[in-house]
């Protein structure tokens, strides 16, 4: 479980996030949903510790990650892992050798049993056979496929996607949602991901968070949001004519 | 007061790049793969400058040092000379600012701009020494070894011209390149060439590193890079001179 209080953060003297605390729990998909600007990507460098907050604390379980010492840090993020809205696959290796590169760096394993690990998560996230594939080649789905395997191969207890779905299909949408909420369950994992994609809001969200202009404005489950009393949030959700209509048939 | 900011966050990222390597093994392959891209992949163009230089600079010393007071063999020791006090080192070095310290900015700012280096972060990896410690290192080795091509390569120019001219002959240039030879201005050289390919890769680094924004931005990063590394070898250039020459 992850769990955050009192998060600030400020850039240049504009106070981008304000106060905002949550929990995400483990073995379930937990969502931070928003506008654009509206502070999630911010928060989720905050949780991963790519931005440290101005004020507030984050714990991963009873560790208190934002007061952590740089070996306790270290040792944090070896348990992490992170999809990047753009993937952030090295481009200049193969998909096998991204995917290789934490186990290489950290992993104890012989060569073989690294290649057998890679083999697996490629398999896991419907990519074997893309091994000497150079990332740009692939299409944009299966380099967020690939992103996946090179963040679970270490078998992460927390994983942490930044915009999962930009830039790809409906359809392709879907089976990234499904393959991100597969694998929380399959390993228990205390996944976040960074969305404003509303299949993926109704499809796989558990536990969501709802930023307004850096201020928490709604929590809850995708079964909760449809009897939401906020007016921020359901103008945010049920913006399109046709979220309207289903509000309105539930 | 913008200088020192970048002073600072200079000296910081440098204080993160000089860091224990996380995976030996890794490192040195990173180091052999960086000596192939910002070395061998530098041996053509140093090769070509330095051979037409030491050609070009045989004429012109050649065609000026026509008095019956001054010895023809001059012209070979003045090439050598040249050629080993600040074109090998110097020189080369300004051009190899401009392909490997473009090269080492662009591949970095692009890893910034599309999120690879967070993404090292996020896996625990220092980013600064696992990206930047290797090209050091290579730079540090190989750089010395283009000095020594480059003076060779730029004497050979100059037998070229002997061999094909009559500015000079043949065996009053070799006299020239026999004559008062000090090895101390190959100390002198080496030094300056281990200090410039520090300076090349750790300023292009730093602009990489620090990139923001797009493409357009690594593009500027990429140009920011060559002028400062250009600027700093030519300053540390006087310095280092000043010191070891006179």
């Amino acid at each position: 479980m992850i769990r955050i209080e009192n998060i600030v953060k400020t850039f240049s003297g504009v106070k981008i996030l304000h106060e905002v605390s949550a929990e995400f729990y483990a073995g379930k998909t937990n969502l931070i949903i928003g506008q654009s600007g509206s502070g999630k990507t911010v928060l989720l460098k905050c949780i991963v510790g790519l931005h440290h907050p101005d004020q507030g604390n984050v714990f991963y379980g009873d560790r208190n990650y934002s007061q952590a010492n740089f070996n306790v840090k270290k040792e944090i993020r070896k348990e992490i892992g992170m999809v990047f809205q753009g993937s952030a696959l090295f481009t200049s290796e193969t998909i096998q050798d991204n995917v290789m590169f934490p186990l290489n760096m950290f992993g104890k394993q012989t060569k073989k049993e690294k290649q057998i690990r890679v083999d697996q998560c490629l398999e896991r996230v419907g990519i074997d056979g893309t091994n000497l594939f150079f990332p740009g080649e692939l299409s944009g789905g299966m380099q967020k496929r690939a992103a996946i395997a090179r963040a679970i191969v270490l078998n992460p207890k927390y994983l942490f996607c930044d915009e999962p779905n930009s830039g790809l299909d409906p359809i392709t949408s879907l089976k990234i949602d499904e393959l991100i909420s597969d694998i929380t369950k399959e390993y228990n994992i205390t996944s976040i991901i960074n969305t404003h994609d509303m299949n993926s809001l109704m499809q796989i969200g558990e536990n969501i968070l709802f930023l307004n202009d850096g201020v928490k404005a709604w929590e809850g489950t995708n079964k909760e949001m449809f009897n939401s009393d906020s007016e921020v949030f359901n103008s945010f959700v049920f913006a399109s004519e046709i979220a309207k209509i289903l509000k309105q048939k539930q | 007061m913008k200088i020192f900011t970048h002073i600072g966050q200079y000296l910081l990222l440098m204080g993160k790049v000089f860091s224990r390597p996380e995976r030996l093994r890794i490192f040195l392959k990173q180091v052999f793969k960086e000596i192939e891209i910002i070395g061998m992949n530098s041996l053509g163009i140093v090769a070509i400058v330095s051979v037409f230089m030491g050609a070009v600079l045989t004429l012109q010393v050649g065609i000026n040092f026509v008095h019956p007071l001054i010895p023809n063999y001059l012209i070979g020791l003045t090439v050598r000379d040249t050629m080993i006090l600040e074109f090998a080192s110097t020189i080369i070095c300004l051009i190899l600012a401009g392909k490997a310290g473009s090269n080492i900015a662009s591949e970095i700012g692009t890893m910034r701009i599309t999120d690879q280096i967070d993404a090292l972060e996020i896996m625990g990896v220092n980013s600064a020494t696992h990206l930047i410690l290797p090209k050091v290192i290579a730079a540090l080795l190989f750089f010395p070894i283009l000095t020594l091509i480059s003076i060779i390569l730029g004497v050979a120019g100059g037998i070229g011209v002997s061999l094909l001219t009559d500015v000079v002959t043949f065996y009053d240039y070799v006299d020239g390149l026999r004559l008062f030879f000090h090895p101390y201005y190959i100390l002198y050289t080496m030094v300056k060439m281990l200090i410039y390919a520090f300076i090349i890769t750790t300023v292009s680094s730093y602009h990489g590193y620090f990139t923001n924004g797009g493409a357009l931005e690594v593009g500027k990063s990429s140009t920011k890079a060559v002028v400062y590394s250009i600027i700093a070898i030519l300053v540390m250039d006087l310095v280092i001179t000043q010191l070891m020459l006179t």
